[in-house]
């Protein structure tokens, strides 16, 4: 069976790091499964966790009263999922419902930040990580506020 | 230039008949045409459509083009041409001009990968490639469609969309920009399809149809992915009058759309897309 450390190195994220440091972040993340029509997290919980998606699809939801749940994106293999755990207040602010059933890595937020203050080379890693999901899912944002398949946006 | 009475011919419609209608989406119809003395047409042209007393349109092919005769249409009701276009019922008459202007070059991706990227109604002039890559399945390697939609309820053809995916010679991606939460298939941009289908760019020859923003940010991120610009190719919208090249109505830089295009390779679209209209 492959160890944790050696699953990390064949995941986008965290392929650039240093052995030593996928070894680190081994040591705050474990594996997750999540059932089909669960919840990961739900807006408003503690943003304690990040997940790395190994299998399976999760929708993130926002709910609106009078438009009920709308998708906004789905995630899946390869994809992070959660970013709130980086910053204060630590709060999720959307519902991440499991589209089909998932297995994640999940890694514990607190334990990164911990490691990531004591060895700011690993940090620094570690942020440049999530800013590229950042960048990515910026411009896919900004594509979806464009609403480039709407009429405005044709010419 | 054409004689005097090479012009006047070209300008007058044929007379043809809608055959079958059928209502795609909200918004969006198909029509059968019975057209008698169509010459052939090839996949990402377009005829004049003329909806009498109302105006002329162009519109692509979006069917099997195995018999001129009956050459299919997808319209999108946006404006007074449009909108009396899907209001035509079987039987009733319009005015047709055409085939015109250049098609996607699918000989250029003989013996690499068939990459069409659609969005919205974009599906529908790149359709008949598909059909055209199908009918040729082994001069291709992979062949793959990333169709990017507002909606799942504005996808065109849902259900060709999925006889395709069931079949494996056509590997189909599907993402909408937002979905209730029975949608059980991607949400999110176009873009993200790119990374998701795992493509070889070393043998990519791409295909795109749909807003220019889209096509702009699909060919960029083909190009940071190693795709060349001029293995993209665009259709290109302009509003169009002659459609023979003679008016200036679709002229951007020095190309005319309706003559020199509405098909181009990116690294050729790409600066005109920044030109106005004339
Ligand atoms: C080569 C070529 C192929 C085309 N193929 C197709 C096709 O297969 N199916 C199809 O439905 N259309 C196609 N079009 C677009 C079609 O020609 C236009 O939608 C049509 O000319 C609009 O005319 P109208 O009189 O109905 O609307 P107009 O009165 O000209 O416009 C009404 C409103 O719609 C907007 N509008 C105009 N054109 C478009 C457009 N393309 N998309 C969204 N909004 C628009 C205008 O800005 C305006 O606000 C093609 C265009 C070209 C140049
Ligand atoms: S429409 Fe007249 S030149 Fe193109």
């Amino acid at each position: 069976m492959r160890t944790l450390e050696q699953e990390l190195e064949q995941l986008p994220f965290t392929q650039g790091l240093r052995p030593e440091h996928r070894a680190l972040i081994a040591g705050c993340a474990k594996n997750r499964a999540f059932r089909e029509g669960s919840y990961v997290f739900r807006t408003g919980d503690p943003a304690d966790t990040f997940y790395l998606l190994r299998t399976g699809r999760v929708a993130l939801e926002v709910y609106g009263p009078t438009r009920g749940a709308l998708t906004v994106q789905t995630l899946g293999p390869g994809d992070i999922l959660g970013w709130s755990w980086l910053f204060e207040p630590y709060v999720t602010s959307f519902d991440a419902r499991v589209v089909s059933d998932t297995r994640t890595v999940a890694f514990d937020g607190a334990c990164l930040r911990r490691k990531a203050e004591e060895d700011h080379e690993l940090g620094y890693q570690l942020m440049r990580g999530m800013a590229q999901v950042f960048t990515d899912r910026l411009e896919a944002t900004r594509m979806q506020l464009l609403d480039v398949y709407g009429d405005h946006a044709q010419r | 230039m054409p004689s005097a009475d090479g012009q006047a011919c070209a300008l007058v419609p044929r007379a043809a008949t809608v055959g079958r209608v059928w209502q795609e989406t909200h918004d969006t119809w198909s029509l059968e045409l019975e057209d008698t003395d169509a010459p052939q047409a090839q996949p990402g042209q377009f005829n004049m459509l003329y909806a009498f007393g109302v105006g002329e349109v162009p519109i692509s092919f979006s069917g099997d083009l195995s018999d001129p005769t009956r050459p299919l249409h997808t319209i999108r009701a946006v404006g007074a041409v449009t909108r009396a276009l899907c209001a035509l019922t079987p039987g009733s008459s319009l005015g047709v001009r055409g085939p015109f202007g250049v098609g996607w070059p699918l000989d250029a991706a003989r013996g690499g990968d068939v990459v069409v990227l659609a969005g919205g109604i974009g599906l529908a002039p790149l359709r008949p490639l598909l059909y055209a890559a199908l009918a040729s399945r082994g001069d291709f390697g992979r062949v793959v469609l990333l169709y990017g939609s507002r909606t799942p309820a504005d996808l065109l053809y849902p259900a060709e969309l999925d006889a395709w995916r069931a079949a494996s010679e056509l590997e189909v991606f599907v993402t909408v920009d937002a979905a209730s939460p029975e949608w059980r298939g991607d949400v999110g941009v176009v873009t993200n399809l790119v990374a998701k289908a795992g493509l070889d760019p070393t043998r990519t020859t791409a295909f795109s149809c749909g807003p220019e923003i889209m096509m702009t940010f699909c060919a960029r991120r083909l190009q940071t992915l190693g795709v060349p610009d001029t293995k993209v190719h665009v259709s290109l919208e302009r509003n169009m009058k002659c459609a023979l090249g003679w008016c200036g109505r679709c002229q951007l830089g020095s190309e005319l759309v309706c003559r020199d295009g509405p098909v181009l390779p990116f690294a050729q679209a790409a600066p005109l897309m920044a030109t106005r209209e004339l």
